[in-house]
């Protein structure tokens, strides 16, 4: 019982203090070893959570006893819940995966204090996914940020300009993070609290504040910089591609998400919009920078030679799908981006990890040139790889075709057919990549005899793992679209 | 006129503005990576004081029990969450530093430009290398 009922702050400790245990173990075997079973420890965490939660709909959780609004407080509700799961099997996942590709990557020596980092960006992810309080999301945004740009950094053994991307994002994470601290000190200005449930209450009281109004701008800007989100997105696409790959999966995967979650949350779950702010925000702001968003990022990862880079330009215009869709502004909107945010994650996850499998299946950086011919080399990664590239797509029979039915469910409520064009343009435009990479990989010829390494068997199952979850999540989608409506429900009520 | 004055009396945010207005600039214009993070941690401190000054209440003292029944105490939170603040902005300027000591030794250069340039130059050779090994 102790643990069940503490289950949202030892999601958080446990891999805080694991990390640290970690950081002084003298073997990367040994280390590899704690942290798989404290990402597994956390699975199993998580998956009781769900079922707490889904019997009692809100779960507030108190640090230290101290009752919110006065102390720190965790909830776990319809809109995070799944979150919070999906954050576990990712880590759980990309931490199977990380043992065979991450000692090609980085200095053995390395290794331990690695994993160390590894735990330290997981526990930070399942703090944003949970916490209530403003000001102790900015303290796990920093951590996340930080142990990210560690981890993006680590890829500096294989090319130096992993530094580069490193240094660029610990900049501009930091300005985001710090606009998002001065919103935080407006809003507590206008409202004296810092607990976002108490924050909603005094806010019904009070009504709009410009006080208010002009935190939750900074606020925003703040989150959508972590968030990925188009005009802010410039520290993304290198600091994905020169990242270890166990890292890129794990941080486009995941990371990103989380911040989406969050700036859903803001957008629609804290402020009462009397004056229709949010509602211009998103039909004159969100809506064209995403439309921008998913062009740009389908356009330059068309143009794309390095793999990696492409797929992070790619992740850029998927994200501009998940805020698209919340720009719509309805139930179903918002829930079309709930879904399309889990099946993004496990999609972008599942490419990241086979493109690292072929980069050290042929020794160096996975191009168009250096991976022609690769894909009858290394048929089961390939076969998983093609899987998830017709995800990204949107093929039936795989999870990205429940996102895209669910966001033009949403767009034909509001009855536009314009944005069902830009739906269906830029799906087919991100055909073309894809093909263009399948092409490469099946039917050319290697321009010289290839040196192909096995594959690494425990990064396969990995990959396939994901791979697997695509599919069942593209025949049975029950679970997934559950999850969209629960979310919308808890951020805008029942419909 | 009354207005103008109330905007000098609460002349502690016009400092705030100043130093974030300053340090931005220096972020964004500075070619040099150490000054660069000089003017990250001028940005954040101008949060700091904003922070400090919203938790300042005219004519409260510290806020630790008197005994007295109408002392005005200061707000004690926003200095505590800014304690917290400055801890994050130490590692983040740790970690800053950290990086352009990596960077130093990698490129021999923290000058943006001279970055930039070593950067695309990385670039072209790995295309060239693949190209001669085609």
């Amino acid at each position: 019982m102790l643990i069940l009922n503490n289950i949202p702050a030892l999601l958080v400790a446990i891999p805080l203090l694991a990390s640290a245990v970690v950081s002084v173990l003298p073997s990367a075997r040994i280390a590899w070893g704690v942290a798989f079973v404290t990402t597994l420890c956390c699975l199993y965490m998580a998956f009781e959570l769900t079922e707490i939660v889904s019997a009692s709909l809100t779960l507030s959780y108190a640090f230290g006893g101290w009752e919110p609004p006065w102390g720190i407080a965790f909830v776990v509700d319809g809109a995070n819940v799944h979150l919070v799961l999906l954050v576990a099997f990712i880590s759980v996942i990309a931490t199977v995966y990380a043992l065979t590709t991450l000692k090609h990557e980085i200095a053995v020596e390395d290794l331990p204090k690695a994993y160390a980092v590894w735990l330290l960006a997981i526990a930070s992810l399942f703090g944003l996914s949970m916490t209530g309080d403003a000001f102790n999301l900015f303290v796990f945004l920093e951590i996340s940020a930080l142990s990210s740009i560690t981890l993006i950094a680590l890829g500096a053994g294989q090319d130096r300009r992993a530094l580069l991307a490193a240094y660029n994002y610990l900049i501009i994470g930091a300005i985001g993070a710090t606009f998002y601290v001065i919103g935080v000190g407006y809003l507590y200005a206008a409202t004296g609290t810092l607990n976002l449930l108490d924050i909603i209450e005094r806010l019904n009281e009070i009504g709009t504040n410009q006080a208010a109004v002009t935190g939750l701008a900074f606020m925003l800007a703040g989150i959508m910089v972590k968030a990925g989100v188009f005009p802010v997105h410039i520290w993304l696409p290198a600091a994905y591609s020169f990242a270890p790959s166990a890292v890129s999966s794990l941080l486009s995967a995941i990371a990103t998400k989380v911040a989406i979650y969050y700036l859903a949350r803001l957008l629609f779950g804290i402020f009462i919009d009397t004056t229709h702010l949010i509602d211009l925000f998103l039909l004159f702001v969100l809506m064209p920078v995403s439309v921008i968003a998913i062009f740009y990022g389908t356009i330059a990862a068309i143009f794309q030679i390095d793999i990696k880079r492409l797929f992070a330009l790619s992740s850029i215009a998927q994200i501009g799908y998940i805020t698209f869709a919340f720009s719509i502004n309805t139930h179903s909107g918002i829930s079309a981006g709930f879904i399309h945010l889990i099946n993004h994650a496990l999609i972008k996850g599942a490419l990241f990890m086979a493109v690292g499998i072929f980069a050290i299946g042929i020794g160096q950086r996975a191009t168009m040139n250096s991976l022609r011919g690769v894909g009858r080399q290394m048929p089961i990664t390939f076969t998983g790889f093609v899987i998830a590239g017709l995800a990204l797509i949107g093929v039936p029979l795989t999870a990205g075709f429940i996102s895209k039915l669910y966001l033009f469910k949403a767009i034909f409520e509001t009855g536009n057919g314009i944005y069902v064009a830009v739906i269906a343009v830029s799906s087919a435009l991100s055909v073309l990549y894809l093909w263009k990479i399948f092409e490469v990989m099946w039917l050319q010829e290697p321009l010289q005899p290839l040196k192909i390494e096995k594959e690494p068997v425990l990064a396969c199952v990995s990959l396939w793992l994901l791979v697997f979850t695509i599919i069942i999540f593209g025949i049975y989608s029950a679970g997934v679209s559950s999850y969209g409506m629960n979310a919308a429900n808890a951020l805008i009520g029942v419909r | 006129m009354s207005s103008l004055y109330s905007v000098l009396l609460n002349w502690n945010y016009i400092v705030v503005i100043m130093l974030m207005m300053a340090g931005l600039y220096i972020i964004i214009s500075n070619q040099n990576f150490i000054k660069k993070l000089v003017g990250l941690s001028i940005f954040q401190s101008s949060v700091f004081i904003f922070y400090i000054s919203l938790g300042k209440v005219s004519g409260g003292t510290a806020p630790i029990l008197t005994g007295v029944s109408d002392t005005v105490y200061s707000n004690p939170l926003p200095h505590v969450l800014i304690l917290t603040a400055i801890v994050v902005g130490v590692a983040t300027n740790a970690l800053g530093l950290a990086l352009v000591v990596r960077i130093h030794e990698a490129f021999d250069s923290i000058e943006e430009k001279k970055l930039l340039a070593l950067k695309i130059e990385d670039g072209h050779q790995e295309n060239e290398q693949k190209d001669n090994k085609l």
